[in-house]
C-alpha cells in the first residue's frame, strides 16, 4: 500500500496541524489541567474559524452538508487534532463540530427533521445508550432493558451503565429486548427525548478520565411512541453494530495524536537534561525506549491507513479495523508510558499533559470494543466457517 | 455510594483553611445557617489546592461564609460538575455568582 499523502491532504495535515498549535495549545496554558471545554468566546471564535475553513463538521455525509473527506484524510486529521493535552478524548474542543449521532442517517424523514437536522445546526444533542450494568463487550446479549407494545405505544423498564452526555442531551438513541429472543435479533432501537416522563439520569459515573463523566440511567415505565423507532423493530442490533465498526478507523487514529506528541517531549527533554555527566539522549537504555516508540507509533499509523484505505475502496475493513483499534490504543499506551518514565518525576505531575493521556489512554483500550473483542473479532474473520 | 456532600460543616476562617492539607478536591461554603453561598474545586492551578481555593472564597464572601465541608479528590473536575447538578436539582438555580454555569451542567435526577 501506497502510505504518501497526496497534496491535498498534505495541506490539510499542515493546516490542522498549524491550527492545533497556534490556536488550541496556548489556550490550554491557561487552563486547568483537566479542562474539559473552553472559555465560550474562543470556542464561538475558533468554530467561527474552522467553519471558514471548510472543516466544520467532519464526520457530517456530503449530501448533508459535510466537507466530504474520505476515511483516510478523516484518520489523518483525527492523528493531527488530538496533539493536546484534552485532544484524545475532546480533540480541538469540539471546534471543528461533531455528525451527531450516526445511525440517524437511516432514520426517516420525519425522523431527522426532528432529531437528525437539529442536531448538525447544534440545536440539538443526543446520546447513545447502549451499554447495561449486565455487560457492555456482548451487548447482544446482555441488554435486560425491556419494553413491550402497549397500543401505539412501546413502554420500558430498565437501565443503562457508562452513558456520555446523557445529563445534557436533549433525545437518547436507546436499545432494549423487545421480543423472547435473548441474542441481536430481538433488539430494538429507540429515540426517545430525555424530556419524557420516566427517564431518569440516575447519578454520576467518575472515571479515570477525570475531566468527564459516564452516567447511569434508569427508564421506569417509559413510554415510548411507536414512531420513535429507529428502523425495524427486532433490527435495533444491526444499527448499533454498524456504528461499532464505523467508529474503529477514527478512534483508533486518535489514540496516535497523543503518542506523537509525547514522543517529542520525550525526545526535546533527553536531549536537554543531563545526568551522570551526559544528556538523557547519550544513554542506550533512553535510546531504546525512543526507538521502541517509534516502532510503537509508525506501526499504529500503518494499521490505521491501512484500514482507511480499505474503507475507501469500498473493501471489507473489519479485519483491519479492529486490528487498528487494538494496536493504536495499546501502542500508544505504551509510548505515553515510556514517557513518563524518560521524563522522571515531572512525567507525573499535572505541569505536563503526559499523566492525563497515560489515564486517558487506558480507557481507549476498553472503550468501543476491548481489545479482547477486537482480537474475537479477527479471529472470526480468520478463521471463518462456524466461528463466524 | 452516597452522592452528595453531606459531611458535617465546619468553621470556615484562616486558621482552619490553613490546617488543611494542599490537596485537589471539592467543597461547598454556606452561610451560618447553612445555605450554600458557593459549590467550588481546588484544582492543579490553586498553587496550594483546596487552601488556595477557600482563601478565595473568604475574599469573594466576605463575614457571611462562615462555614465550609470539604473532600479531596483527584477528580476534582467530574465530582463538582456532579456536586453542581445536585445542587440545581435541590435548589432549582445555583448559587448567585455561579449562575452562568447553569447553561453548561447537565441534569440529574437522584433517587
Amino acid at each position: 500500500m501506497d502510505f504518501r499523502l497526496n497534496e491535498e491532504q498534505q495541506m490539510i495535515v499542515d493546516t490542522t496541524r498549524r491550527f492545533v498549535q497556534t490556536e488550541i495549545v496556548p489556550l490550554e496554558d491557561e487552563l486547568d489541567p483537566d479542562a474539559g471545554s473552553l472559555a465560550p468566546d474562543d470556542q464561538d471564535r475558533l468554530t467561527t474559524m474552522t467553519r471558514s475553513m471548510g472543516f466544520y463538521g467532519l464526520d457530517i455525509p456530503e449530501e448533508y452538508g459535510g466537507p466530504g473527506l474520505n476515511t483516510t484524510t478523516r484518520a489523518l486529521m483525527a492523528i493531527e487534532m488530538s496533539q493536546h493535552r484534552a485532544g484524545l478524548y475532546n480533540p480541538c474542543y469540539g471546534v471543528f463540530g461533531g455528525a451527531g449521532l450516526a445511525q440517524l442517517y437511516e432514520a426517516t424523514e420525519t425522523q431527522k427533521e426532528r432529531w437528525l437536522y437539529p442536531t448538525l445546526r447544534g440545536e440539538k444533542k443526543g446520546c447513545f445508550a447502549l451499554t447495561e450494568p449486565s455487560g457492555g463487550s456482548d451487548p447482544a446479549r446482555a441488554i435486560q432493558t425491556r419494553g413491550f407494545q402497549d397500543g401505539d405505544e412501546w413502554v420500558l423498564n430498565g437501565s443503562k451503565l457508562y452513558i456520555s452526555g446523557a445529563d445534557k442531551a436533549d433525545y437518547a438513541l436507546v436499545f432494549a429486548r423487545t421480543s423472547d429472543d435473548p441474542g441481536r435479533n430481538g433488539v430494538t432501537a429507540f429515540i426517545i427525548d430525555t424530556d419524557t416522563p420516566g427517564f431518569h439520569v440516575r447519578r454520576v459515573v467518575h472515571t479515570l478520565r477525570a475531566t468527564h463523566y459516564a452516567t447511569e440511567l434508569q427508564f421506569e415505565e417509559l413510554r415510548v411512541p411507536q414512531e420513535n423507532i429507529l428502523g425495524e423493530v427486532n433490527g435495533g442490533f444491526a444499527i448499533a453494530n454498524d456504528r461499532l465498526s464505523r467508529q474503529r478507523i477514527p478512534y483508533a487514529a486518535g489514540c496516535i495524536g497523543p503518542a506523537i506528541r509525547a514522543q517529542e517531549m520525550a525526545i526535546d527533554w533527553a536531549k536537554n537534561r543531563d545526568a551522570f555527566g551526559s544528556a538523557l539522549a547519550e544513554k542506550q537504555a533512553i535510546q531504546w525506549m525512543i526507538v521502541d516508540n517509534e516502532i510503537d507509533i509508525r506501526h499504529a499509523r500503518y494499521c490505521v491507513l491501512e484500514a482507511a484505505q480499505k474503507a475507501d475502496s469500498g473493501e471489507r475493513f473489519r479485519t483491519e479495523a479492529a486490528m487498528a483499534k487494538l494496536i493504536a490504543s495499546e501502542a500508544s499506551s505504551r509510548v505515553v508510558d515510556r514517557c513518563i518514565q524518560i521524563h522522571g518525576g515531572i512525567g507525573v505531575t499535572k505541569d505536563l499533559p503526559l499523566e492525563r493521556w497515560y489515564r486517558e489512554l487506558r480507557i481507549r483500550r476498553i472503550g468501543e470494543g476491548p481489545s479482547e473483542v477486537q482480537r474475537l473479532i479477527m479471529a472470526r474473520d480468520i478463521l471463518g466457517g462456524s466461528f463466524k | 455510594m452516597g452522592i452528595r456532600l453531606d459531611k458535617p460543616w465546619e468553621r470556615l476562617d484562616s486558621d482552619s483553611v490553613s490546617s488543611l492539607q494542599a490537596q485537589l478536591g471539592v467543597y461547598q461554603v454556606a452561610d451560618g445557617d447553612g445555605n450554600v453561598l458557593s459549590v467550588g474545586y481546588a484544582g492543579a492551578r490553586h498553587p496550594f489546592g483546596i487552601r488556595s481555593a477557600l482563601e478565595h472564597e473568604i475574599r469573594l464572601h466576605g463575614k457571611k461564609a462562615t462555614l465550609f465541608r470539604y473532600e479531596f479528590t483527584s477528580n476534582y473536575r467530574s465530582r463538582w460538575d456532579e456536586l453542581l447538578m445536585l445542587h440545581l436539582h435541590d435548589h432549582g438555580q445555583l448559587p448567585d455568582h455561579q449562575r452562568d454555569e447553569e447553561g453548561r451542567v447537565g441534569r440529574l435526577s437522584p433517587n
